[in-house]
Order: structure tokens, then sequence, then C-alpha cells
């Protein structure tokens, strides 16, 4: 056995520190006018917009004083609601589409495909529209177990949870499909050689794994979900975007009940941002050297470290 | 060598597609030997080592471990394939070492010993854990066991391999030139290893290209070229005073 506690060149370290050291470089730096042009600008042209909306004919009381209005909320937590209950469907069936796929059998490969080609090929717009009118081809729904009308079945919500849940899966299984893929064959062997079983081996070797891959991508489409939802507007869901428009048609305020609309889907996919970045952090165990540092990490170095630094050939001294 | 037999090849022949890989692969190697296989890349030897736990099908001839069939079983004349469930027993048996390592990367060193213990044979945590600690300080890691792979040079990484393979107390253990991704400098550890288990009288199968190790470690060597046994005998004998043409041709290219 070779022995690891050992630390080779001890010895050399001493001499090194004898030496004088050298003499630190002084040299006037690169002026970078080109920069400096450019951020003028840039912040020119931003005062400019600043100054249009300000002038704008916006009652900015009545955006805020709408932030927080029963209705507003209320569409926000419908908003919220159907982009997870969405996002379920879609990372559920998505999944289980994703290993169909790649399933040796050709009926489940095949049917999968299938799905993908229908609902990735279509609008979600439609879609939602399709949903929404299905009484006009099926007036009941018959279940076997559980019959009604399928007007008084297919309200809004269930029309909006359908049309962006499964047109959702489609995305979904494509993205847990590259994250499978992804997974290094060897992998797989080296579990079934320790006499572990396909399923246990997806579970406990290749799913992680993959996670790795899945999860930015997933990040974005929960994103994506949660602006998309706003078309579920024309089903007469009340959601954010509904719920704005029900308020400006009373009030006339349209452009201010926007406005409220926009900072509220803006708040929530920051949310949901910072969410991922946690998650994303989490699952990154082991693939990197270092994790990287979380924002309050960041700041926390930051703050311990406001010596000044000396460099010499890009090494501190 | 006077163990019975653990692993006993007769005329097994492999081939992908239309492509043969093993062309009647005759052999027996008895329990606690060191059997090195040599021979040049595309001869078919990782292969073959593959075959012996059913990563890869054989296409015909018979393979045992420990007298069981590999992968099949017998009835009257007819063979019926195993069930996904009776090949991973088998395999329970068989340690195997990549080539490349092939650590679990979201796991620690630790994990990675603990886990088939834990998933497949039952075993509580904390009897994993401690098992774990052994099989690591045998191999000299005892002070990595929380690190992750990425976190380990290739000489560790591989030796933690190792003792995941030991984790499962196996009868058997297959090397898949263990050596050929590492740095030359990191050889020698991964070798220690390996002898050191050869001492406690381990039955390996080495799939290498280590001429030094073959010949002091190892009881028995084959030579295979283009899917055959070519010549086989005591690794003195073969490497010293090869009796074909190929495996002279080959020995001198490498030695």
């Amino acid at each position: 056995m070779s022995d690891l506690t050992k630390t080779p060149g001890n010895e050399g370290g001493g001499a090194g520190a004898a030496e004088v050291p050298p003499e630190l470089i002084k040299a006037v730096p690169v002026r970078h006018y080109g920069r400096w042009l450019g951020a003028v600008v840039v912040l020119a042209l931003l005062a400019m917009l600043v100054v249009a909306f300000a002038g704008a004919d916006i009652d900015w009381s009545v955006v805020g004083s709408y932030l927080d209005d029963d209705t507003i909320v209320a569409g926000a937590r419908r908003t919220l609601w159907i982009t997870l209950l969405s996002m379920l469907i879609g990372v559920g069936l998505g999944v289980t589409l994703a290993v169909m796929r790649l399933s040796k059998n050709p009926v489940l490969s095949g049917v999968a495909w299938g799905y993908i080609w229908f609902f990735r090929g279509t609008p979600v717009l439609v879609q939602l529209v399709l949903w929404f009118n299905l009484s006009y081809v099926f007036d009941t729904l018959n279940l076997g177990f559980y019959k009604d009308e399928m007007n008084d079945v297919m309200t809004p919500f269930l029309a909006a949870l359908l049309g962006l849940g499964l047109n959702e899966a489609a995305y979904m299984a494509e993205i847990a499909r590259a994250g499978i893929l992804s997974v290094d064959q060897g992998q797989t062997e080296a579990a079934h050689a320790l006499g572990m079983s396909r399923a246990r081996t997806t579970r406990r070797i290749v799913l992680p794994q993959a996670m790795r891959v899945i999860i930015p991508p997933t990040g974005n489409e929960f994103i994506n979900m949660l602006k998309t939802s706003s078309l579920a507007y024309v089903i007469y869901y009340e959601e954010l975007f509904r719920a704005a428009d029900t308020i400006s048609s009373r009030n006339l305020a349209v452009m201010e009940l926007l406005f409220v609309a926009t900072v509220w889907y803006l708040i929530l996919t920051t949310v949901f941002s910072i969410g991922q970045f946690y998650l994303e952090r989490y699952y990154a165990k082991g693939s990197s050297r270092q994790l990287p540092p979380t924002p309050w990490q960041r700041i926390r170095a930051q703050l311990t470290s406001f010596r000044p630094k000396n460099t010499v050939g890009g090494v501190t001294v | 060598m006077t163990g019975h037999p653990m692993v006993k090849a007769e005329r097994v022949h492999k081939s992908f597609g239309l492509i043969p890989v093993l062309r009647g692969i005759d052999l027996e190697v008895r329990a606690g030997e060191v059997f090195c296989v040599v021979g040049p890349s595309g001869s078919g030897k990782s292969t073959f080592l593959r075959c012996i736990n059913h990563l890869e099908k054989i296409n015909g001839g018979r393979l045992y471990v420990d007298g069981q069939l590999v992968g099949y079983r017998q009835k009257g004349d007819k063979l019926y394939e195993m069930r996904e469930r009776e090949v991973a027993a088998q395999r329970r048996d068989i340690g195997m070492v990549f080539q490349r390592f092939n650590l679990f990367p979201h796991m620690t060193a630790a994990q990675n010993v603990m886990e088939a213990p834990m998933q497949v044979k039952g075993l509580r945590r904390a009897e994993a854990r401690e098992r774990a600690e052994q099989l690591l300080a045998r191999v000299g890691l005892a002070d990595r066991m929380d690190t992750y792979p990425s976190q380990l040079s290739g000489g560790q990484q591989q030796r933690v391999a190792i003792a995941r393979a030991l984790a499962m107390d196996p009868k058997l253990m297959l090397f898949d030139e263990p050596t050929s991704a590492l740095d030359p400098e990191l050889v020698g550890e991964v070798l220690d290893v390996m002898r050191g288990l050869a001492e406690e009288g381990m039955t390996m199968i080495v799939v290498t290209h280590e001429m030094g190790f073959a010949r002091e470690v190892g009881d028995s060597l084959v030579f295979m070229d283009e899917g055959v046994v070519v010549e086989s005998g005591r690794p003195r004998d073969v490497l010293g005073s090869p009796r074909h043409e190929r495996t002279r041709a080959f020995l001198s290219k490498v030695l």
C-alpha cells in the first residue's frame, strides 16, 4: 500500500521563502474609453424611457392600490395553482412517456412517440379551446363508475388543467429522455454488475444523475408555464390576467391593471428562479468539485475579504 | 493450484451482429487462482470478461461459474433464459472492476461502497457504513469516506471501485484493464491492492497490459488474439518463452 499521507516536496518550500520576492509591478492600466461611452449611451436611453413613462397618462397610484386587491391576489393564486398542477401532470406523465419511448416494446415507444408528435405539434391555445368545447362532441362523460353531463365536468379549470398539463407532458418527455440518455452506460453496467435490478438501477443510479440535466430546462418550463397559463384567459379561467381584465373593464384603467398583472408575473417568476437555483445546487452534488456559492455565501465572502489584494503574475501575495 | 473450477468456458462464441468477437474459448479458472488475460485490443478479452457476469450474452458454447451455467437454466437439452432477478442473483457473487472505474458520481466513496449491500442485501445503514469503513481502510482510503469521486485521483477512484466490488463478498473478481485509464505514477497503488487481494486467496480474472504484474502475481495466463486463446500456461513460461509467433509478435511490442 502506498502511503497517502506523505506530502512531497516539503523541503522545497523553505528554500523558496528565503529568496527575495520580485518587485511588484506598478503599471498604468489601459483606459477603456469605449466602455465609458457605451455606459453613457445606455444610461441615457434608460433615462429617456423612465421620463417617457413618468410623463405618460398612467395613474401610478392606481397601479399601487390594485397590487393587493382581492381579485388580483385570488387571480395570482389561481395562476400559481394551475401552474403547479399542470407541471405536476407534465412531469409525471412526461417521465412516464420518456421511459416508454426508451422501452424495447415497440407498442409502448410508438404510442409515446405519437403522443409527443400530436401534443407538441399543435398550439396550446387550440388545445385549450378544444378541451373547453368537448361537450359539442361528447354531451355526457361516462367512465363506467362515473357519469355526468360533459358541460358540468369540463369547467374552465379542468379544461385549463388538461390543456396545459397534457401539452406540457410532451415537452417534459423530451427533456426527461435527454436526461436519461445523458447518463453514461457504464453507470448502468456497474450497478448491474453489483447485482442491482433494472428498476433499482433506474431509481437509485440513473434518475438521480439524469436530474442534473433535467432540472434546468424543467425550471425553464415552470417559468414558461406561469406565463402560458395566461392563455386560459380565453376559456374564462379566472387567473391573474383575467382578473386584471375583469377589473379594468369596470374601471377602464387598462394600462394600470396590465402593469399590476406584469408586476405579479415578475414576482412569481422571480420566486421560482430563486427556488430553481437551490434545486440545481442540490443536484450538482458530486458532479463539480465545488458547489457554486449561494448569494448569501457570496455576500459573506465579500464582507470578510475587503482587505486590499496585491497580486504578482496572478498569484496573491 | 488445486481449487475446484470457479469458471469454466467450453467453446464460447460471441458475435456482435455479424462480427464474431469470441470464436470458441475453452479455459478453466480454479478457485483461489489469479488468472491473467493478455492480448491486443480487439482480441475479445474484455468481451469474454463481460460474458462471465452476463453483461454480454454468449451465442454459443457453455460458460459456468462455480458449476452454474451463466444466464441460462438447462432442463434436459433445452436452455431457458434466466429472468432478470436470477441473473442479478448470479452477479451478486461476482465483483467487477472497470477500466473507467464507473463510480456513482452522485455518491460519496462510502455511499458507493454501501449502495449494493443496502439495496441488494438489505443491510442496515449502520452495518453497511461499518463495512464500508473496513473496506476503504483496506484499500488505504479510510480518510476519504465522505469524499465524492470527482475529488479523488484516478488511482483513488479505482481503489474505491475495488472496495465497492468487495462489499458484496464476491467469490470471484473480474478486473477489466483496471490500470489502463490511470496516469503511470498511479498504477502502482492499484496493483498493490490487487496483490493484497491475491495473497488473501481471492479468485481473480485480470485483463491487463501490466506484464510485470501478470508475471509476478499471476498463477495462469492466456494470450488471446482474434477471439481465440492462442497460448496458455504459467505466466513465466508464456511471457518468457512464447511458443507461438503471434504471442511473440505481441510481446515484442509491449514488453
